[in-house]
Order: C-alpha cells, then sequence, then structure tokens
C-alpha cells in the first residue's frame, strides 16, 4: 500500500481566506456572510449560475472547495474521490428558516428549495455536481473539529480501495459564527496523511 | 491481484444482535412478524400539531414508549428528562444489549448514530422549554447516548439523508476490521414530525394512500418514525445463524440534488465497489433489499441499476410499503429485516405493490417465499445525489 499525503487546504473564517495557510482573499471585516460569500464569488468568478440557488453553509461549502481545486485536476480519480465532511450545527441556519414557514397554521408555507438544504450532505451533493465526484460521501456531526475522526476514516476508505482522493474537513455555520476548513489528501503531497499533522495545518493560519 | 488477496486478510464484523422499534412492534420479532403476515403500520393521522390537515406515516405506539422506558430508567436509576427520540434510542439499544457480552461501558465499544434531523421538533419553542440550550444539537444527541450508558468514546453521529444507516453500518465495519473496536452498536432513529411532514408535503412528495414501491400506480412515499440498533463485533454471536458484513461503499450521482440520476450511476457504482470488497461476482447475489421509496424516480433508477448489474431476475423486496421511509433508521431497519429473511430462509413480499411500473422488468416479490439465501444486498439512496450498497453473508 502507498502512503497517503496532505495536499492543498484551505481555511475561510473571519471574512478571510487562507490557502496553504497563506491569505488569498480578504473581504470587508464588517460584512455580513451573505455579503462577503457574494463577493468572495466575485473575486473568483466560477461562472456557476447554481450558486445563487444554495443556502449559505453550502455556498461556504462550494467556495472553499473552489480554492482547494483552482489549480488541481481531480476529475481524474472521479468516482474514486471521497468527500469526508464535518460540522457540529448540521444545517441550523437553514433548519430554522424552513421552521418559522410552518411554525403557526395560519402562516404555513413551507418551500422545498429550503427544505432540501435541510440535509448537511446536500453541500457535498452541490460539490460532486460541480467537480464531476462520483465517490464515498460521509457527513460526521461531532462537537468540535476531529482530526482523529476523519484520519480514521480517510485511511480506512484508502485501506478498503473504496477511494483514492479525498476532500475532508468541517464545514460550520450557526448563529454566531462561521469556519471551513477543508484539505486535500492523495498520493500527492508532502507531508504524510496523520491526525497529529492535520491538527497542526487546522490551526496554521499566518493572520 | 495483490488487491484481492488484501482484502481477504481483513476481519469482517459479524451480525451479532438487533432491534427494531417502530408502528408494528418493540422488538425485531415483532416486527418481523407484522410483516410476515402482510401488516402495514402506515395509517391515517390527525394531529394539527404535526400537520394542519390529515396526513398518512407510519408512526410509533408512545404510550408504550413511555411505560417501556419507565421501567428502563426504573433499572438504570436515570431521572432526568429525555425527548422522545432519545427515549426511543435508549430503549432500541438497551434491548439489543440483551443477551449479549458486549460492554456497552468499554472503550473497546463504539456507538455511531444515525439520524437526518434527531432532535429537530424542539426548534418549535413550545417543546424545547424542558430541555437545556443545545439539546436539538445532533452532537448533543450523541452526547446524550453516551452518557446515558456511561460509554467513554465520542458518539459519533452521521447525517447523510436516506442513506446514513447504510453508511453508519459500512463505518462501523471499517472500526472493526481495522481492529480500533471489538463491537459497534450503531443506532439509527427518526420522527415523524412536523418539520419532516410539511418539508415533504411541500415537495409533493407523499403519497395519498399507503406507498406501493416499484409498482405502476405509486405516486410517492409515505413517512415513518422508528429506531433501529445493530450490533457488528469481532466475534461470531452464540447459538444464532451468523451473518457477516462482506462489502460497503457509497457514491454520488454528481446530478442532481434532489432528484436522482436518470442511468442510476451512483448507485451502480456504490454496489460494484461493495461487490469488489465482498470479492464476489454480482450473479452470487440472492437477494436485493431495495431502497424502494415508492416515488415514480427513486424506483425507476433503483430498476436501472439493478439491471445494469444484471440482477434483474434476483428477488427484490421494500419495506416501506409497510414501515414507510423512516429516514435515518431505513437503512438500519432495513438491513435487520434482511438479516431476518436470511436467518428464517423467508423472502418478504413487497406490502403495496401488485403492477411493475418500472421500465426494468425486476423482480418484486409479491409472496412470501421460503428460499435458501446466503448473500443479499441492501441498497440505500437519497437526496444530494447519494447512494449506498451493503453486501452481507452467511458464513
Amino acid at each position: 500500500m502507498e502512503d497517503l499525503f496532505i495536499g492543498k487546504y484551505c481555511h475561510i473564517k473571519n471574512n478571510k481566506v487562507f490557502v496553504d495557510g497563506k491569505l488569498a482573499f480578504a473581504g470587508e471585516e464588517t460584512d455580513v456572510l451573505k455579503s462577503f460569500l457574494k463577493n468572495l464569488y466575485r473575486f473568483l468568478k466560477p461562472s456557476y449560475n447554481k450558486f445563487f440557488k444554495m443556502d449559505e453553509i453550502s455556498k461556504l461549502g462550494f467556495l472553499a472547495t473552489e480554492f482547494l481545486l483552482e489549480d488541481v485536476d481531480i476529475s481524474k480519480y472521479e468516482e474514486d474521490v471521497a468527500l469526508i465532511f464535518s460540522n457540529s450545527d448540521s444545517t441550523l441556519i437553514t433548519d430554522n428558516k424552513h421552521q418559522e414557514s410552518i411554525d403557526e397554521d395560519v402562516n404555513f408555507f413551507p418551500s422545498p428549495s429550503v427544505f432540501v438544504y435541510t440535509l448537511p450532505n446536500i453541500m457535498m451533493g452541490e460539490i460532486s455536481i460541480r467537480h464531476k465526484l462520483k465517490g464515498e460521501n460521509t457527513f460526521f456531526i461531532v462537537e468540535n473539529f476531529n482530526a482523529e475522526l476523519l484520519t480514521n476514516h480517510i485511511n480506512n476508505l484508502f485501506l478498503t480501495n473504496k477511494a483514492k482522493a479525498f476532500i475532508g474537513g468541517w464545514v460550520n455555520l450557526n448563529f454566531h459564527s462561521y469556519e471551513a476548513f477543508l484539505y486535500l489528501v492523495s498520493k500527492d503531497g508532502s507531508a504524510i496523511h496523520s491526525a497529529e499533522e492535520i491538527n497542526r495545518i487546522y490551526t496554521n493560519i499566518e493572520e | 491481484m495483490e488487491e484481492k488477496s488484501w482484502v481477504k486478510r481483513i476481519i469482517m464484523p459479524y451480525f451479532i444482535s438487533d432491534n427494531i422499534i417502530s408502528s408494528l412492534g418493540f422488538s425485531t420479532e415483532e416486527n418481523f412478524n407484522s410483516l410476515l403476515k402482510g401488516e402495514v403500520g402506515i395509517k391515517e393521522i390527525e394531529d394539527t400539531e404535526v400537520y394542519p390537515d390529515k396526513f398518512l406515516a407510519s408512526t410509533i405506539d408512545k404510550s408504550r414508549l413511555e411505560s417501556e422506558f419507565g421501567k428502563l430508567v426504573a433499572k438504570y436509576s436515570n431521572t432526568k428528562n429525555f425527548t422522545t427520540l432519545e427515549k426511543l434510542i435508549i430503549l432500541s439499544i438497551d434491548k439489543s444489549l440483551q443477551n449479549t457480552e458486549v460492554d456497552i461501558k468499554s472503550g473497546k465499544t463504539a456507538i455511531i448514530l444515525s439520524t437526518t434531523k434527531g432532535n429537530i421538533d424542539l426548534l418549535d419553542k413550545k417543546r424545547s422549554e424542558k430541555f437545556d440550550k443545545n439539546r436539538d444539537s445532533l452532537w448533543k444527541l450523541g452526547e446524550v447516548i453516551a452518557n446515558f450508558f456511561g460509554n467513554p468514546n465520542e458518539v459519533i453521529t452521521i447525517s447523510n439523508a436516506c442513506i446514513s444507516g447504510v453508511i453508519a453500518i459500512n463505518t462501523a465495519a471499517m472500526y472493526i476490521n481495522g481492529k480500533m473496536f471489538d463491537n459497534v452498536v450503531i443506532c439509527g432513529g427518526d420522527l415523524v414530525t412536523r418539520f419532516v411532514v410539511s418539508g415533504f408535503m411541500s415537495f409533493l412528495s407523499l403519497s395519498e394512500k399507503p406507498c406501493k414501491p416499484f409498482d405502476k400506480n405509486r405516486n410517492g412515499l409515505s413517512l415513518g418514525e422508528a429506531a433501529g440498533t445493530i450490533i457488528l463485533s469481532n466475534l461470531p454471536p452464540k447459538g444464532k445463524q451468523k451473518i457477516k458484513f462482506r462489502g460497503g461503499a457509497s457514491a454520488n450521482d454528481a446530478n442532481h440534488i434532489s432528484g436522482p440520476s436518470r442511468t442510476g450511476e451512483g448507485s451502480y457504482i456504490s454496489i460494484k465497489k461493495a461487490l469488489i470488497e465482498a470479492g464476489i461476482e454480482s450473479d452470487k447475489i440472492d437477494h436485493i433489499s431495495a431502497h424502494g421509496t415508492a416515488t415514480p424516480y427513486n424506483d425507476e433508477m433503483e430498476s436501472i441499476a439493478i439491471t445494469r448489474h444484471s440482477l434483474q431476475s434476483k428477488p427484490v423486496n421494500s419495506i416501506k410499503g409497510s414501515l414507510g421511509h423512516t429516514l435515518g433508521a431505513a437503512g438500519i431497519i432495513e438491513s435487520i429485516i434482511l438479516l431476518e429473511e436470511m436467518r428464517n430462509n423467508t423472502l418478504l413480499k413487497t406490502m403495496g405493490f401488485a403492477e411493475i411500473g418500472v421500465s426494468n422488468d425486476i423482480n418484486i416479490l409479491t409472496e412470501n417465499t421460503e428460499k435458501d439465501i446466503n448473500t443479499c444486498l441492501k441498497m440505500a439512496s437519497g437526496f444530494g445525489g447519494s447512494n449506498a450498497a451493503m453486501i452481507i453473508s452467511k458464513e
């Protein structure tokens, strides 16, 4: 068995984007997430109309993946690319939006285009469509970022021949904050794939 | 060649115990016997707290839940407040632990939960008052379950739409064959709530009659609530049919977030990878438990994936005609029924099915059938273009 290596990684938080720990985009500090994401989309120019119908957490995961795959050709792995995502708040914001539309019988008006986004794996579906990725999908919910959980799962999928390349990480959104941290794992990279190294890059941001 | 020999060396876990709590009963046996008799748990419900109008669903007897849970907490001398879903999950796990030697308090025992929406009914302010902050979070659900049983590991929740249950079993199997844990308790649960019923209603995807998987006149799904628990172990069960996990995988259609692929792409790939892990050709499959939601597109897609693997002559069923779509519990309870079919060498008919209504002529079971079955396939598909497959065999 060959070893797995960590490739590119991307953080998005506090209206800034870091790629491999280095600042790649800085939005207005006072922007709300919606405006920040719009500006980030304009900066990346993916020309992808489906973006505008996504909920905010899907947009966040989608844009982090755009940075990650900007100059990486992962499509050769097609059905061997696994997406292993996690967070703590599932789809809290969109859940509340759906709940508001059904709270009272008099104002009962649920929308299918909101409801479909009340599943955290929808974000992985959007990314799969965009980059034509047909491999494994798993969405874990845990209280805090858990490098061991993700590393074990990725290693297990690799050892059982179910995937060769991976996008792992954490995409979370609640009423107070948001954070995306995604990374590539495959046979290409410099650091050996381990929970220790994932924890190191998770905190590696050169402000 | 090298890949295949590696696969043969790893330990494939055993299914040692299980439990289902649904509209048709509070044990695997009660559920299986009801299904044998052709009972349908999907009923008309009038409950304006859940939906302003009448609707159909398969729901659990809540007074029986309270009574059985009351006896259970007395045993554990735990007096905390629990939500309906927590009670269901705790009761199901406790029942599955009976007659096993699994030490739930051991560091070598993991618990994995499978749910789409967990305690989502707590988003309604009237219901959340009794509970602490974060109780509607899925990680908190895991913490409550870990604390109740005194399990030292972080309980992992998988929330991956309607394939959560099958992915949870696949994940547990990798934990055991990677020697990370000796036993994994996998519990899936979801409730019929205002949140979910109104969402599916808005999609116009609910059937006006109990759903009819693969039938010509099928016109949507029926919702259900259930909890189900499977225990996978590195050691075989005592005095019980030895059935092993053989292979499992998931795959994305990369096509649409709320509709399945017209070519059954993701489903096809997930079955292909599960067969590779199992080290078998598709002709070794004796029986298929389909996802079979009874929506026009899902069933059509599954018939295509089945046919692409040349499995169209193999007997197929879906138990959703009796128990409805139980979301995060579906993959677990349907796998348990599949285990029970294997233990009894009896295949269950598909309730609601009369005449084939998919373009590929697959073999949907119309009668309960006695048959020696050794190797079976479980299929699952869901929103987000997600698909999963699992293969199990008698030893």
